[in-house]
């Protein structure tokens, strides 16, 4: 198996500025944002992002981490339980919710953080930003936001890595030799 | 490709949870004591929430078999059960074919059967949970048999320590009462032990076993002491147990007088205990008796946080012994 890295802190470092920007570009200004990280390494990155804004819009934006075990479509379809850890979330009732995860593949956690956001209260909107998008969608979900798009053949594993995590920042990519679209 | 597609995002700390049964807490390790703490901390995170309920083991059925009388062990699993999405049945031996002399292996077989994924026992023999889940594929879990068990109270009871004081390594808890017909003592000291808590086991000498579990008295691992008011010096929590009455009409002890004069918890004991110390009872309490009714409803009392935690810890439970079970 081959593991090459295919994006490295810099370039993470840059790309986190610009999906900040973005978000409250999209959202014409930071004022009723909700940052809501999917973990483990969608939360990570949601407080990186409240850093960023809070650095060029001097506003501290609500982010909470959201888990998403209770509500995997294979939850019982496995021979040991998922296991699971505590969301924390502030109020979201009327806010621009901003789901935050590391890799978009299938669209199915996004899927079930939906419902686990949702259990929350009553956003007046839901949005997607993922570091990294890699094709291969089994649901119709989409992002508003993406750092990077790496297409892969489903072979392939795409693994971030976080300062926070993992002990490093990276993106890696293994398994057959990386297809190019 | 299920399969395969999801181990690559999520799952980062999968400890695994490999039992099909939760008979007592004697054979649970550590980690799994530890993982079964964490999954309720989730479960009182959703039971917190203004939606109260998930979806998680919707399709899963829940049966509950109690050929004892019980309120809140009962009520709590169909609650946790039903907060899981579960569906529960409820079966109690006075209105089953129980009633009519079937067998208990031949009860868990026909539930097994009608789909039951676990089933919740409680019965007047010790041993009557490993029996049934012997002969059966269901998830067993042990709702409280003759004087031997009751898992789920001593997690609820750990679970509620937790709460107050984090980790409860070198802390000092006296369970006092009729400890010898106690299966709430008995599943609370092999839990409260795992966890390196320093377990003071009390009452008068015809109500504490000689032994328990083959000597740990030898190993240190509990104090077993008749002096309550030495014992409760110090205490972190003070763990009243369920007087039953019948115990005086067989001549175990001499009056209830007596008893309440040496071990039941008031106000005045209580100042010797820890300053932030709690009260517990595993419930139903005979206020007056083992316990005042001042303390029971006291600033120190935990005793309605402990039911309320109960729905947690069982979700917690149904959860690892339900969600992994499908193939």
């Amino acid at each position: 198996m081959t593991e090459t890295l295919h994006l490295g802190p810099d370039e993470i470092g840059r790309m986190i500025r610009r999906l900040a920007h973005e978000i409250v570009e999209n959202n014409r200004g930071a004022e009723g944002l909700v940052l809501a990280g999917m973990l483990a390494r969608g939360y990570p990155l949601a407080a990186r992002l409240e850093a960023e804004i809070a650095r060029f819009e001097s506003m501290d934006v609500p982010t909470g981490s959201l888990d998403i075990g209770l509500y995997r479509d294979d939850v019982t379809r496995r021979s040991t339980p998922i296991s699971l850890r505590p969301s924390q979330m502030p109020d979201i009732d009327g806010a621009t919710v901003v789901l935050v995860d590391d890799v978009l593949f299938t669209g199915r956690s996004v899927r079930a953080a939906l419902d686990a956001l949702l259990d929350f209260g009553r956003p007046a909107r839901v949005r997607l930003a993922v570091l990294i998008d890699r094709g291969h969608r089994e649901l119709p979900i989409r992002p508003d936001f993406v750092g990077k798009n790496i297409p892969t053949a489903l072979v392939q594993s795409v693994d971030v890595r976080l300062l926070e995590t993992d002990g490093e920042d990276g993106v890696y990519v293994s398994g057959e030799e990386a297809a190019h679209a | 490709m299920l399969d395969s597609v999801e181990m690559s995002s999520a799952d980062l700390s999968l400890q695994g949870w490999q039992k099909k049964d939760l008979l007592d807490t004697d054979v649970l390790t550590r980690d799994e004591i530890m993982l079964i703490m964490q999954n309720a901390d989730v479960m009182a995170g959703v039971r917190s929430r203004r939606e109260r309920k998930v979806a998680t083991l919707r399709g899963r059925t829940i049966v509950t078999l109690f050929y004892e009388q019980s309120t809140r062990t009962r009520a709590s699993f169909e609650v946790a059960g039903k907060a899981l999405g579960a569906d529960v049945v409820n079966i109690t031996a006075s209105g089953s074919s129980v009633g009519k002399g079937e067998s208990l292996v031949d009860t868990v077989r026909t539930l097994e059967a009608i789909g039951a994924d676990a089933l919740v026992l409680r019965h007047h023999r010790s041993g009557a949970a490993c029996l049934a889940a012997r002969h059966t594929a269901a998830g067993v879990i042990n709702g409280g048999d003759g004087t031997h068990a009751h898992p789920t109270q001593a997690l609820l009871d750990l679970f509620t320590m937790r709460r107050r004081f984090g980790d409860i390594a070198g802390r000092k808890i006296v369970i006092v009462g009729d400890v010898l017909h106690s299966r709430v003592a008995r599943s609370n000291l092999w839990s409260l032990v795992a966890l390196g808590a320093q377990v003071v086991l009390c009452g008068p000498a015809t109500l504490l076993p000689r032994t328990i579990g083959g000597g740990d008295f030898e190993e240190g691992r509990c104090e077993v002491t008749t002096d309550f008011d030495a014992a409760i010096q110090g205490a972190d929590v003070v763990m009243a147990l369920r007087m039953q009455k019948e115990r005086q009409e067989r001549g175990l002890i001499p009056s209830l007088r007596e008893y309440i004069n040496g071990y039941q918890v008031t106000t005045r004991r209580l100042e010797r205990a820890a300053p932030d110390a709690l009260v517990m009872h595993p419930g139903p309490m005979n206020e007056g008796v083992e316990i005042a009714p001042d303390v029971a409803h006291g600033l120190r009392s935990v005793i309605e946080e402990q039911v309320a935690n109960g729905v947690a810890v069982r979700m917690a439970i149904l959860y690892l012994l339900v969600a992994g079970r499908y193939s």
